[in-house]
């Protein structure tokens, strides 16, 4: 178990590593450089003070030799200062990724309170009229443009109706205000999100029917709700649980654009925001901080996998996985 | 219910093609071209000559949403098989040859897989190309269209990858593949004569549910002004001009966001139908 761990977290560390070169890499693409931006804000520049600016920042110098510096500083913790902000980057993403937690795990917990329900009453009569009906559901949700769910609901909720705000936290408001933003937010990610919970759930739920424990609880008479929930939930819930935490990365991206319509100050928005402003030690942190959480994400769907069901070792051979 | 919601998916699409395709047609019949401003014509309700009215420029939504429609169809469709095209290289290559080959393809996979997709494709849509010493590529009047279908193309390679690879382990023993070889038959002949026709259908399914992918995510790019660039319209950057007029025109927000939903959900209905039609195992998997 403990070499599994091992070997898994250690493949983590080297995309992470391979990732944070790939985005060193490309946000050097990015248009201009930081000392463009200074010339921009100080016209008095010179050509001459820009190269020696340059030759300070060691700018000139080759991309493999300038990410082995960051990447020395980042290792000793030294992530940089943001230009936007003007602040440590660290010091920027810490309230930002709390704020973020609360809207996804917010937003997990209504896709599950939603998905899952539905997968099991889909299941429990295949191609009835209500699986019908979720199977349309489940097909609408993952279809669904993410940004424009979230503008038809500021649009019906917040500007026709007025019931809701239309952006930003209300922390100042206390508790009830709080809560009062983030209900379109979470409900923009959940309804998509529950989508694709409740197809998984009931074809996981379908699978389990079909198996002979199932059938024999049925013979038994154990009645229909008992045997869905007593019997076939339970080992429907090991590949639910599977796919739930490799969405995570999924419901991150999700965060991008839901933040960035309903002007959330969380992750998602910084990043977005921080590309955007030409903010490049930002933006490069920030990426890697959502690189970081959807392989924690992915690693803790190994780990549910093996660790529900009995059937599976930890020391089962590699390949066919 | 599940086979009349996919004849309705195919019905959808099939519609919306002929549409997209037949724009030039109604453009001349309705007489004006999608770009023309007309600022003493602006919000107009629906009429005869504009079908679905005019938005704040005065321009007819109607034939921008077809012209966009162009846009967002072809985008999905030339990404979606670039990817496809990358994923089945890459699957054969990994695994025909096994190995390391395989192990180094498979880690890439596996990676690119676990990254955080939306985020990633931000960064790559603001690189700057000319920096790479492709200042042609930028030049030109459809860039925006190019780039798009590159950098999705980077990043959507994977599944057909995986599908391929799998299949090509499994086919590597299959008699006909071993008489190949015993006939002295070559890596290339065999890779793209005997074991890829046999992997078309998991292709075809993979690259179906793709197209509609990919038309989300143009239209998100777009829509954060990363996509394709205004004038030339696609549903994604109709959708951002919409934003802004929510209070005035709140239709203007409705019409392409349907539209996008509309193709998205027959794509996936009818990749769905495929992966039934192809291979009735294959219902439960992912």
């Amino acid at each position: 178990m403990l070499r599994f761990l091992a070997h898994r977290a250690l493949q983590s560390l080297i995309v992470l590593a391979l990732m944070s070169f790939v985005v060193y890499a490309l946000i050097g693409l990015m248009p201009g450089d930081p000392v463009d931006l200074m010339i921009g804000s100080n016209p008095r520049l010179t050509q001459e003070d820009a190269a020696r600016l340059r030759e300070v920042y060691g700018l000139d110098r080759p991309l493999l030799e300038r990410y082995a510096a960051w990447a020395g500083d980042a290792l000793a913790g030294d992530f940089g200062y943001s230009r936007g902000f003007a602040r440590p980057v660290l010091e920027v993403i810490g309230p930002r990724l709390v704020n973020t937690a609360g809207l996804m795990l917010a937003a997990f917990v209504v896709a599950l309170a939603i998905g899952i329900p539905l997968g099991i009453v889909a299941a429990a009569r295949p191609g009835s009229a209500t699986d019908g009906a979720v199977n349309l559901y489940c097909f609408l949700a993952i279809s669904t443009p993410t940004f424009w769910l979230a503008l038809i609901l500021i649009m019906v909720f917040a500007v026709t109706l007025g019931w809701l705000p239309a952006g930003g936290t209300g922390t100042e408001g206390g508790f009830l205000e709080t809560t009062r933003h983030l209900i379109l937010p979470v409900a923009t990610l959940a309804l998509v999100e529950a989508g694709a919970f409740a197809r998984y759930t009931r074809a996981a739920m379908v699978e389990a029917m079909r198996q002979d424990w199932v059938r024999t609880a049925r013979a038994k008479g154990a009645s229909l709700p008992r045997v869905l929930v007593r019997h076939a939930l339970r080992n429907a819930l090991i590949p639910v649980t599977t796919i739930v935490a490799l969405s995570f990365g999924g419901l991150f991206s999700g965060a991008l654009v839901t933040e960035t319509m309903f002007a959330y100050p969380g992750m998602g928005k910084l990043i977005f925001d921080a590309v955007m402003g030409n903010d490049y030690n930002l933006a490069l942190v920030g990426l890697l901080f959502a690189t970081l959480l959807t392989l924690i994400g992915n690693l803790g769907a190994d780990l549910a996998y093996v660790a529900l069901d009995p059937r599976i070792s930890f020391d089962a051979p590699e390949h066919e996985r | 219910m599940n086979r009349a919601l996919t004849r309705l998916a195919a019905a959808i699409l099939l519609v919306l093609v002929t549409l997209s395709l037949a724009a030039p047609l109604l453009e001349s019949a309705l007489g004006h071209n999608p770009e023309e401003v007309d600022l003493s014509a602006r919000f107009e309700a629906p009429s005869l000559s504009h079908p679905l009215g005019t938005d704040d420029l005065g321009r007819d939504v109607f034939l921008r949403l077809l012209y966009g429609g162009r846009v967002s169809l072809a985008v999905g469709v030339a990404a979606a098989l670039a990817a496809a095209s990358v994923g089945t290289l890459i699957g054969l290559l990994a695994g025909y040859f096994r190995g390391r080959l395989d192990a180094l393809l498979m880690r890439l996979t596996d990676a690119v897989i676990a990254l955080p997709l939306l985020p990633l494709l931000i960064i790559l849509a603001a690189v700057d190309f000319s920096k790479l010493g492709l200042g042609a590529l930028v030049q030109s009047e459809s860039a925006s269209l190019y780039r798009i279908v590159l950098i999705i193309t980077l990043v959507g390679w994977t599944a057909v990858a995986r599908l391929v690879r799998g299949t090509t382990l499994s086919l590597l023993n299959r008699d006909f593949v071993r008489a190949a070889f015993a006939l002295g038959a070559r890596a290339p002949r065999i890779m793209f004569v005997h074991i890829l026709p046999n992997a078309v259908s998991p292709i075809i399914v993979a690259t179906t549910l793709a197209v509609g992918n990919v038309i989300l995510f143009e239209s998100v790019l777009s829509f954060l002004g990363l996509g394709i660039q205004p004038p030339v319209p696609s549903w994604g950057n109709m959708l951002t001009n919409a934003q802004e007029l929510i209070g005035t025109a709140p239709l203007l927000a409705v019409w392409p966001g349907l539209l996008i939903l509309l193709t998205v959900a027959s794509c996936n209905l009818l990749g769905d139908a495929l992966q039934h039609a192809l291979d009735p195992r294959a219902r439960l998997k992912r």
